[in-house]
């Protein structure tokens, strides 16, 4: 019962992705226009594009780049977050300012970094993920600071807490729920930033190689290097939902409980 | 538990665990102020359980958060263990009505209980130990490594009880405890707090709006007056130590106790104050 219950929703997951697939290859098989190669050329393509020195050569890098941006994001964000969060003057001072530096599109403060320390290395790329995932994790990490229970707060100040654990147990744990969110959300933004990053100054990476694949009119290889794009974006989130239905489990009680289902 | 031969704990001769002196405690605001509290003095002795009682809007909350420390007091003095309160003092635990607000969801039963002794540097055997205790006075063992969330709302107001009595306060406050509980949790959780109250021999402020509560757990009954608030009365409750919900409440002498702070509230409702009101 269980085990056919696990099939059944495993096919409901995959019955979408395998039907698009086909239809691709169907109707892309006879394709003659060199923009749209077939599918079956693309994937006859892919080993001979992605050798195991291209793995090291542009996707190490690429990851790396989007691991060590996303953390600095992280640990940024969350900080900043908590401190905003914490303080209403200090919120009162900074909203406008963060609202508004928000609202600006993430790549264009590519070329603004460009400026300072140039389009290609890693420092430039690295900074551009971060500003782009800084945004949702600061601002909803001030929202679950700001939204934390007044009453939690008070037994917490009433038990004494050290500041530690009051920071560790009371503020990052109790707005963990809303800093996931953030978290998510820069997670597909720093997934994008990558990609343009490595756009600008082509030098190496993911979306190095499908632009140079592009200008030397490579055309099922571009492809190839969009479709495993879009693979490492679907494991990176489900890597992520992973963490986060672990880490997030009591939450999801207390919303069942509340609900009273 | 102790028998009916008990002698009544909070004598004369015991020491003040709590001293309030002249608390007055006015919100100030858009242009405004607001007095909410305007002269509190009582004293309650160390062992004593006395419940403050009061009309709703009686400031009942404002008090228990000054006397708490969480909340600045505008004049007076909140003494507690010969120390003037200026911030939450170590020897006090407080029990909020909202308890599924009150304790941590992601941590489980034992780790809610155990984290205020943690904060106090108690070794790891000796938490262990406080917190068992506190878990099986309150009928919880086998809730222990359950989420609060998984428990119904009785039940966790008795996690947050065997919390406050583990950290083994000199005063433990217990704001409106069992407003949010069905009636027989209610009566349930009263009777817990008296067999806690004898057993740990802990010394309880227990604020209520509810008359009956009020005279069936306390020794004292502390009447408020409507706001800005005073202490109409300081009724002693004559019953015997040994209550039960069934027997205490239908001795004539609950109902006397009942009807006379019943007339005190009413009295108070109507804005009536003492004559010799303190300004």
């Amino acid at each position: 019962m269980r085990l056919t219950s696990i099939g059944r929703q495993l096919l409901m997951t995959i019955a979408l992705p395998v039907i698009l697939l086909a239809l691709w290859w169907v109707v892309s098989a006879d394709n003659t226009s060199p923009f749209w190669p077939s599918l079956q050329k693309i994937l006859q393509a892919f080993p001979d594009t992605w050798t195991s020195d291209r793995v090291m050569e542009d996707i190490v890098p690429s990851l790396a780049r989007l691991a060590l941006g996303y953390a600095l994001a992280l640990l940024v964000g969350v900080g900043l977050g908590t401190v905003i969060g914490l303080s209403r003057p200090v919120r009162a001072f900074l909203e406008p300012a963060l609202e508004f530096l928000r609202a600006i599109p993430p790549p264009v403060i590519i070329p603004v970094i460009a400026l300072f320390v140039g389009y290609s290395g890693w420092t430039s790329k690295i900074i551009a993920i971060a500003l782009g995932c800084l945004w949702p994790i600061l601002l909803n990490t001030v929202e679950g600071v700001r939204g934390l229970d007044e009453v939690l707060v008070d037994t917490a100040r009433s038990y004494r807490f050290r500041r530690p654990t009051y920071l560790y147990q009371v503020v990052l744990r109790g707005s963990s729920p809303q800093v996931a969110t953030g978290a998510r959300q820069a997670l597909s933004i720093g997934v994008i930033m990558m990609v343009i990053s490595e756009l600008f100054a082509a030098d190496n990476g993911l979306g190095a190689a499908i632009v140079q694949a592009q200008r030397a009119f490579a055309i099922p290889e571009m492809w190839t290097g969009i479709i495993l794009l879009g693979v490492i974006g679907f494991l990176l989130s489900l890597i992520f939902r992973l963490a986060e239905w672990r880490a997030l489990a009591w939450y999801r009680g207390l919303r069942r409980s509340e609900r009273g289902t | 538990m102790a028998g009916a031969g008990t002698p009544r704990r909070g004598s004369d001769d015991a020491t003040p665990a709590l001293d309030v002196r002249g608390l007055r405690k006015t919100y100030t605001g858009h242009g405004q102020d607001v007095e909410a509290v305007r002269n509190l003095t009582f004293t309650i002795r160390s062992g004593e359980l006395v419940c403050i009682v009061g009309p709703s809007g009686a400031g009942k909350t404002t008090l228990l958060r000054c006397i708490s420390g969480l909340l600045s007091v505008t004049g007076g003095e909140v003494i507690l263990d010969g120390q003037k309160v200026t911030g939450p003092p170590p020897g006090m635990a407080v029990v909020f009505q909202e308890y599924g607000r009150s304790l941590f969801p992601w941590l489980t039963v034992r780790q809610n209980v155990e984290l205020p002794l943690k904060e106090k540097g108690l070794k790891k055997a000796e938490r262990a130990e406080k917190v068992a205790t506190a878990l099986e006075a309150v009928g919880l063992t086998d809730s222990a490594d359950a989420h609060p969330w998984q428990l119904s709302g009785g039940m966790q107001q008795r996690v947050a009880i065997a919390r406050a009595v583990a950290y083994e306060p000199s005063v433990l406050l217990m704001d409106e405890p069992f407003a949010a509980v069905d009636a027989q949790t209610r009566a349930d959780l009263e009777d817990l707090v008296r067999d806690l109250w004898h057993r740990f021999k802990v010394t309880v402020l227990f604020v209520t709006h509810d008359i009956d509560e009020a005279v069936y757990l306390g020794e004292r009954v502390l009447v408020l007056s409507h706001r800005p608030t005073v202490i109409l009365e300081d009724v002693d409750i004559d019953l015997p130590d040994e209550r039960s919900q069934l027997e205490t409440r239908s001795t004539p002498r609950f109902a006397e106790l009942r009807h006379h702070v019943y007339e005190l509230i009413q009295a108070a409702k109507q804005g009536f104050r003492p004559e010799n009101e303190p300004v």
